[in-house]
């Protein structure tokens, strides 16, 4: 699967950084940055899926991998 | 006010109205009577409610005809500030404040607030062995935070708490209230206009720097200190009380303070203290949860509801502190979802903590069934809160 974020829409919430630090952080203005754009099946894909559902702004986006 | 008209009024402590329960079952979606003779969709359901908030298409310009309001508040100027505009005026102001106030940053802010909640705790166990907890914690606290974080001098902050509680205290005329808002929007205009003269190393500055007009600056200033101190005060004695009246959750927290930051979720799940933060204004004819809401006519998200929608949350109404479900919407959702979240589950946090620790004896000075709930207006809480240790 990969993660990807949409920084335009993005509101600088931070919960996906709550979510998972290992894998999200913010730019200095508060802009997610994807750390771990393809997670792996278990823990890390389950916290990927939850910070997707939680995202205030739905800037972020699981989608299958493209070849 | 007529009594058909649709309340926010809480009669139950610890419950969601009756009857916005009742819709949530039977009528998720449904126009209910509202003030002067007009309606609005009250919505209920968690998905529903995420959906209206999450669409900037349901506005939250209060300056549109029509735009449902709550309780008579008018504004005091013309000034609008970020939880009144819609994009792209809003994105542009958000997206420049957003940096201050990363995961990390307020992070960086969790010694200082550690000092400032002993000191307050010091000084309300210095006072005797009894006090009203609001007054001598729950309000003081955030004040001094969001005063420091806007970087306000320390002798102003008497104004700043009698102002801010005038602002939402229910029994205040209308001329009260808007007298108090024009005071305190007419404080942080002076100092704003004090930070264009002579830039500091605070928000404010930075905020000018990056281009804010002084005039945006000071709705924003405005914003931050009412949206950053009553709420997060209502918060901790509502934590407070829950947890006197429930000694078994005072316990578990005892027991093991790392259950802390997952009571924090809970209780701001459970509570949802923000009443008024879902009036929007149907911009288009928009479909929510199978119901075409025409344009023009008002919605109301119940976040409160919403939290409590056993689809989401299994067995709702049971205070978990292990739920993890941080998918609620007591901090709202979408583009005007809370900006200072994080610093109030900071705030909360510390509180909590410093409580547990520090005051092993703590009871009500009377009872639970004693308090005065804030029942109406724009922030669920308590007017006071009488504890002795």
């Amino acid at each position: 699967m990969e993660l990807t974020a949409n920084r335009s829409t993005c509101i600088g919430s931070g919960q996906c950084v709550f979510t998972d630090p290992d894998a999200f952080d913010q730019d200095d203005d508060g802009i997610v940055l994807v750390l771990r754009p393809q997670p792996s099946a278990g823990d890390e894909l389950a916290r990927a899926t939850e910070a997707v559902q939680i995202c205030p702004s739905r800037s972020l986006v699981l989608s299958e991998q493209s070849a | 006010m007529t009594t058909a008209t649709f309340s926010t009024q809480r009669v139950d402590p610890y419950n969601p109205p009756a009857e916005h329960l009742r819709l949530q079952r039977e009528a998720p979606v449904s126009q209910v009577p509202w003030r002067n003779d007009t309606t609005i969709w009250a919505i209920t359901k968690h998905a529903d409610v995420r959906t209206v908030l999450g669409d900037a298409r349901f506005s939250s310009d209060r300056s549109l005809p029509g735009h449902p309001t709550f309780a008579g508040y008018t504004s005091a100027s013309k000034l609008k500030n970020l939880i009144e505009m819609d994009p792209p005026e809003h994105t542009a102001q958000r997206v420049r404040i957003m940096g201050e106030f990363t995961v990390k940053k307020i992070g960086l802010m969790r010694p200082r607030i550690e000092e400032i909640v002993e000191e307050t705790i010091d000084t309300m166990l210095a006072s005797g062995n009894s006090a009203d907890l609001v007054e001598a914690l729950s309000l003081p606290v955030p004040s001094v935070v969001i005063a420091e974080l806007l970087g306000v001098p320390f002798e102003d902050h008497a104004l700043f708490q009698e102002n801010s509680a005038m602002f939402v205290e229910a029994d205040a005329t209308p001329e009260e209230r808007v007298a108090a808002m024009g005071a305190l929007k007419q404080y942080i205009g002076g100092l704003v206009a004090a930070r264009v003269e002579q830039p500091g190393d605070d928000i404010l500055s930075r905020q000018l720097a990056a281009g804010a007009s002084p005039e945006e600056l000071t709705g924003i200033g405005f914003l931050l200190l009412i949206a950053g101190h009553e709420t997060t005060a209502n918060m901790i004695s509502l934590c407070v009380a829950t947890l006197l009246d429930k000694p078994e959750l005072l316990q578990q927290l005892r027991d093991d303070p790392k259950l802390i930051p997952g009571a924090v979720e809970e209780l701001l799940r459970y509570f949802t203290i923000a009443e008024i933060g879902g009036l929007r204004l149907a911009t288009a004819d928009l479909e929510v949860g199978g119901v075409v809401i025409p344009a023009g006519d008002s919605v109301f998200a119940l976040c409160n509801t919403a939290n409590r929608d056993p689809e989401v949350f299994p067995n709702p109404d049971v205070i978990d502190f292990t739920r993890g479900a941080r998918n609620h919407v007591a901090f709202g959702f979408g583009p005007h979802q809370c900006l200072g979240q994080n610093l109030a589950r900071l705030e909360l946090e510390v509180v909590l903590e410093a409580v547990v620790r520090r005051i092993p004896t703590l009871r009500f000075d009377g009872s639970f069934d004693d308090i005065s709930f804030k029942e109406w207006g724009p922030n669920y809480g308590v007017y006071t809160l009488p504890v002795a240790w």
